[in-house]
């Protein structure tokens, strides 16, 4: 297929999921602070950081009230990681591949769309968030239903789902990194009741909670790490998102699994192996927070090693071409 | 109050459903009889579900110079045209003789040009023309064949004739918003239209892939057809996304096509793939800058080389523009003699060209009962309709027509035919055209439809979709 057109799924699933996983933080946030001690305060900065946007945000908005985080990962046009960003971003990039997906996915994406710029002009919407960002989930999911029902499971569909997966292991890694920071640091709240509160939280902002208890019926930190990062069952775990990412990429180029003919495949290997062959102990002696700053950087370098091998194509300046250019 | 054509008024102008005596044409007779029949409100509420369907579908024209608001529906209007089964047949006998003689126009003109030498159009008029491209002198195109794809605008007077009012063979555009309106109307009005026996236009776009792959260079078995595109932002757009999805082909952007080693490639996730048949929806101006304009990056460099050499299928050929132009279409009576010894079945529009001195003065003395026309605008911009124009308009293109007279020609005010438009609870009669679209391949087909486009704005005459224009379905009847 075009590489230009891989490129335009690629991204468009990618800022699908970025849309969703917004209003995954957000809603449990909100949540969350109805379940609060009063003099505990709401926290809304570390929602800011996860995006890793905190200094566009102080900049513009100043204080993190829940108001102008609210606003800022809603409906800031100018924050390209605002759910409205992401929505519009995703529904160009679909716009720009509408003969190669399929009708109904197209028609989702451009309602998603129109949903999410509705609510955005018509702010009243903020009087139920909850409905709000339930309905930016269901969306995404509807969107994901109909891929996986009307889309033929060839090339566009493994690039899409890269681009999906790659996505949703940053953010899992992240929405881990900001509540690891918050919550571990401060022993005396480690093992209160709030400190419940806020695990059971995180785990639901991944709609993980009831997965969770099924795995392990206490909640304790190092669990929901290793949950969260190397379950191979889960769905949004790392380990289950880059398995899953790895298998598209082979099927792309039909190499074996445990080769490489690329170097999206040969780094994001090596990154599986690491995963599949480490306890989560081993993460926490050398500091959860340095592994996740590890690990997110090297999403990012496949994120790069996958622009190099599928999107951009240079010409071979053979001889006649070359003659050609002159003229 | 139900929704009927009692009080609906012809005013005197030839009505496409509705007789001066208030009775449908035999042909509409289901069609409104089904009308009249529904329920209160129902059409109006299938009109707006029509509407919301086709938002939801992002059946969108793209506005320029706005920012989010870009996208809008084509306006359309959910009473369908009806052309009679006798109708048709005439129009197509005359469209199939129109493209032919067409065709070997554009061939003799960039490679022998006797119909110049016999003096038949004067040479000046071609030779000066912009739509003329020097670039095109002496190829010989695939299969002989310049004009794959036309769009010829219909307009029907006072009386009923039928008449052309201009052929557009660059990169006519709207045959998606048939196929489309299409589909909505048989939703929307499912009964009326099974029981009418309507003609099927759905396999256009198989149609158009075989006119395509016929081009193919001759060595090439499965030849691989792509459709370029100016991008997401072009006007257009939609349509060209749609037709590439429709023929399950590829849709590419300039930038997706590189020319290597002879050929033409374009850019894949597993290298480059060679590209034999290129529809391309981009103007002869933008397609190479290196034989055309040097500030294009829509186009492809070096291109029209591979294409010289027989490497590459274009349609249309680059170089069709010169038979659309205003002054050519004046011509075409003669154009269609001189070729196949026939008179020309479908009329023009009687036409002055001001370049000849009689003609100009004729024009000059009546600017306020002829519609003037530049002779290489298009999209209803560069126009003067006389009667309801002011005296300044008249002061000004009396200059302009003095200055250039080769730039513009002249034509009567046609009192256009009109067809009844839901206009919030009750129906008015509005201006219409048609345009049917010719295939050229391995014979020259009409596809049985159209576009009709309607000036939605009372009295109007301009049905462009630029400039305040919308849409209807178009039925042909079978028998």
């Amino acid at each position: 297929m075009l590489s230009r057109v891989a490129n335009s799924i690629y991204w468009m699933s990618r800022y699908l999921e970025r849309a969703e996983n917004v209003a995954r933080f957000i809603d449990v946030n909100l949540h969350l602070s109805l379940d609060m001690p009063e003099n505990y305060g709401e926290q809304w900065a570390p929602l800011v950081n996860i995006s890793g946007d905190l200094d566009e945000f102080s900049r513009r908005y100043g204080e993190p009230t829940r108001e102008n985080v609210m606003h800022f990962l809603t409906f800031d046009r100018e924050n390209p990681n605002s759910i409205l960003s992401c929505v519009r971003h995703a529904r160009e990039n679909a716009r720009s591949v509408r003969e190669i997906i399929s009708s109904e996915m197209w028609e989702q994406a451009n309602h998603f769309y129109l949903m999410v710029k509705g609510a955005a002009a018509n702010q009243s919407s903020f009087e139920n968030p909850h409905d709000f960002y339930t309905a930016v989930k269901m969306e995404s999911h509807l969107f994901d239903g109909i891929t996986e029902a009307t889309m033929s499971h060839g090339e566009a569909w493994h690039f899409l789902q890269v681009g999906e997966l790659l996505e949703r292991a940053d953010k899992t890694s992240r929405i881990l990194d900001v509540k690891y920071f918050i919550l571990l640091p401060d022993e005396q709240v480690l093992g209160a009741t709030v400190d419940n509160i806020q695990w059971s939280a995180l785990l639901k902002s991944a709609s993980a909670l009831e997965m969770y208890r099924k795995h392990a019926k206490q909640i304790s930190p190092t669990r929901v790490a290793e949950f969260l990062l190397l379950n191979r069952e889960f769905p949004r775990s790392v380990q289950s998102c880059l398995g899953r990412a790895a298998y598209s990429l082979h099927a792309i180029t039909g190499s074996q699994r445990d080769a490489f003919s690329n170097v999206t495949e040969k780094r994001l290997g090596k990154l599986l192996a690491e995963l599949n062959y480490t306890h989560i102990d081993e993460i926490i002696a050398g500091g959860l927070h340095e592994f996740l700053d590890s690990l997110q950087t090297r999403l990012n370098q496949i994120d790069d090693a996958i622009f190099e091998s599928y999107f951009t194509l240079r010409p071979l300046t053979g001889i006649s071409s070359t003659l050609t250019m002159e003229q | 109050m139900p929704l009927n054509f009692k009080n609906y008024d012809t005013e005197n102008f030839y009505d496409e459903l509705i007789q001066p005596s208030g009775a449908p044409h035999p042909g509409a007779r289901i069609l409104v009889e089904r009308i009249e029949s529904l329920p209160d409100g129902e059409i109006i509420a299938r009109q707006k579900a029509a509407e919301a369907a086709m938002y939801n579908m992002g059946i969108t024209f793209t506005v320029y110079g706005s920012d989010e608001g870009t996208e809008k529906i084509f306006p359309f209007d959910i009473v369908p045209r009806i052309v009679e089964a006798s109708d048709w047949e005439y129009i197509e006998r005359g469209l199939k003789q129109r493209i032919h003689a067409l065709n070997l126009f554009l061939d003799d003109i960039y490679h022998e040009q006797k119909i110049l030498k016999d003096k038949v159009i004067p040479s000046d008029m071609i030779l000066s023309a912009s739509s003329f491209r020097p670039q095109c002198v002496g190829i010989d195109v695939p299969r002989g064949i310049w004009c794959h794809i036309t769009g010829t605008d219909l307009v029907r007077d006072r009386d009923g004739q039928y008449y052309v009012l201009e052929d557009n063979l660059r990169c006519p555009s709207g045959v998606s918003y048939v196929l489309e309106n299409r589909q909505v109307l048989k939703r929307t009005l499912p009964v009326a239209f099974e029981a009418s026996r309507v003609r099927a236009v759905d396999n256009y776009p198989a149609r158009l892939l075989e006119t395509l792959q016929y081009l193919a260079p001759d060595n090439v078995s499965a030849p691989t057809v792509v459709v370029l595109t100016p991008g997401m932002y072009n006007s257009a757009y939609f349509e060209h996304s749609f037709l590439a999805q429709q023929m399950g082909v590829e849709l590419v952007e300039g930038s997706d096509l590189v020319v290597m080693d002879g050929f033409v490639h374009m850019r894949t996730t597993h290298g480059f793939q060679r590209v034999d048949v290129i529809y391309r929806r981009i103007d002869d101006d933008f397609i190479d800058p290196q034989a055309f304009r040097a500030d294009s990056v829509l186009g492809v460099p070096g291109l029209m080389e591979v294409y010289r050499n027989g490497r590459v299928a274009l349609a249309n050929a680059p170089g069709t523009g010169i038979a659309d132009d205003k002054a050519v279409y004046a011509y075409l009576p003669q154009i269609v003699k001189y070729y196949l010894g026939e008179d020309m079945i479908l009329p023009n529009v009687p036409t002055r060209i001001c370049a000849d001195e009689k003609e100009r003065e004729y024009v000059l003395a009546n600017l306020d009962k002829l519609v003037v026309k530049a002779t290489n605008e298009s999209g209803g911009y560069g126009m003067l309709v006389g009667p309801h124009s002011t005296k300044a308009q008249q002061v000004e293109f009396s200059e302009l027509i003095r200055k250039n007279p080769r730039n513009y020609i002249a034509q009567p005010t046609l009192a256009l035919s009109r067809a009844p438009v839901l206009v919030g609870d009750h129906f008015e009669g509005r201006h219409i055209d048609l345009r049917p679209y010719i295939l050229y391949g391995r014979d020259i087909y009409v596809v049985p439809g159209g576009l009709t486009r309607v000036a939605l704005k009372k009295g109007s005459l301009v049905v462009n979709s630029s400039q305040g224009g919308g849409s209807k379905d178009t039925w042909v009847l079978s028998q």
